[in-house]
């Protein structure tokens, strides 16, 4: 491990600017090299110090606004939880999400999983209309269980990254969006379930995965969208079997 | 706002993670696992006439059938293990506030795998 302050670490980050190059490039930079920083730290010294053309997206630096995700060396991470010294002395590659459309240096467009969040209706959908008079809508702990792992989701977008299939075919509904989904079909206070159904239960929906199960393991939430999937996929098949049955309907 | 960069994907995506090529590995095993079914049903409809299957027992018993027949149960081993393993991601029991441990879910598969696989031994056999 490095000890002088005089250590340093190069980071060969993505550079794309639409209006001066129509490939992008990579550019490699020498930063100071310390214990505690992370890639986040080093691109925001590049940024303040070195070359203020570069662009990236942070907000938090503390694992709970989800803007700061990148591929670092390949693999979806939160920079602002990816340290230095895991890396060190090795270069760091820092590339945008995979499966995203770039914007510019390391901004992708995130519109695509936007308009996702609105296709499943990520939002509950009460049971019945109530006043503020009648009161909350109360739920149980073991009925909060039911869902809180999918209610951690601070829309990363890392999983998304991380998933080939989304990257191949980005009609696909995809991991985040689909747990998201989940998160409110297993709230007790939700019926929204038919609605989404529509959107996650079509092929581009949860049928379009192939349980490659990486977005996972990159969640840095512990989310497990892979899991909500399949979980999404045997309740649409169950639905699908009652509705067989003569009097199965509901 | 315009759409961006789209960069493409290289034709060996699946080569470039180790976990990618494990995965794609699963999906390939399953030509053995439906290859193998197929074969089963084969050796049912010769087995029905014993004149015809005498040829077919000693074409089974080729150094080229045996090795193929080891790398199937390998294929089909690997196949059966992955699959059972990530049961406890589609199948959950809720008591309570608390979630059934993965372990006994997955166990719960294996040894379903295990009672089976010994009945089909024991109708083979007997
Ligand atoms: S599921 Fe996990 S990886 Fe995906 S967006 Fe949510 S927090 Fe990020
Ligand atoms: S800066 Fe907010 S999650 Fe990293």
């Amino acid at each position: 491990m490095a000890s002088a302050s005089a250590a340093t670490q190069v980071l060969e980050v993505f550079r794309y600017s639409p209006e001066q190059d129509p490939e992008p490039h990579f550019q490699s930079y020498e930063v100071p090299f310390h214990d505690d920083w992370v890639v986040l730290d080093a691109l925001n010294h590049i940024k303040d110090r070195m070359d203020w053309s570069l662009t990236h997206r942070w907000s938090c630096r503390m694992g709970v606004c989800g803007s700061c995700g990148m591929m670092v060396n390949g693999e979806a991470k939160l920079t602002c939880a990816a340290f230095l010294r895991d890396y060190y002395p090795k270069p760091i590659r820092v590339e945008p999400l995979t499966g995203f459309p770039v914007l510019r240096d390391l901004v992708i467009n995130m519109d695509d999983f936007m308009e996702k969040l609105v296709q499943v209706k990520s939002w509950l959908i009460p049971k019945e209309p109530r006043e503020l008079s009648q009161g909350e809508y109360r739920q149980s702990p073991a009925e909060l269980a039911r869902y809180k792992q999918f209610s951690m989701c601070i829309n990363c977008m890392l999983c998304y990254a991380a998933c080939p299939v989304y990257a191949l075919h980005t009609d696909f509904i995809g991991p985040a969006a689909i747990a998201l989904a989940q998160r409110y079909n297993l709230d007790s206070r939700d019926a929204g379930e038919q609605q989404r159904a529509e959107a996650i239960q079509a092929d581009e929906g949860v049928w379009e995965c192939t349980f490659v199960g990486e977005c996972s393991k990159v969640c840095p939430k512990d989310v497990d969208p892979a899991g909500a999937i399949q979980q999404a996929k045997m309740a649409g098949a169950i639905d699908w079997y009652k509705a067989l049955l003569p009097r199965g309907k509901g | 706002m315009r759409e961006g960069y789209r960069r493409p994907i290289p034709a060996t995506w699946w080569l470039q993670k180790r976990s990618y090529s494990l995965f794609m590995l699963r999906e390939f095993t399953s030509v053995f696992v439906g290859g193998y079914a197929f074969f089963l049903l084969v050796l049912v409809s010769r087995a029905q006439d014993p004149a015809s299957f005498a040829s077919f027992y000693e074409a089974l018993m080729s150094p080229l059938s045996i090795v193929l027949h080891v790398l199937a149960l390998a294929m089909v081993l690997y196949h059966t293990v992955t699959w059972l393993n990530l049961t406890p991601k589609v199948v959950i029991v809720w008591r309570g506030e608390q979630k059934l441990a993965p372990f006994v879910i997955a166990g719960a598969h294996y040894l379903l795998w295990l009672v089976t696989s010994g009945a089909v031994v024991w109708l083979v056999l007997s």
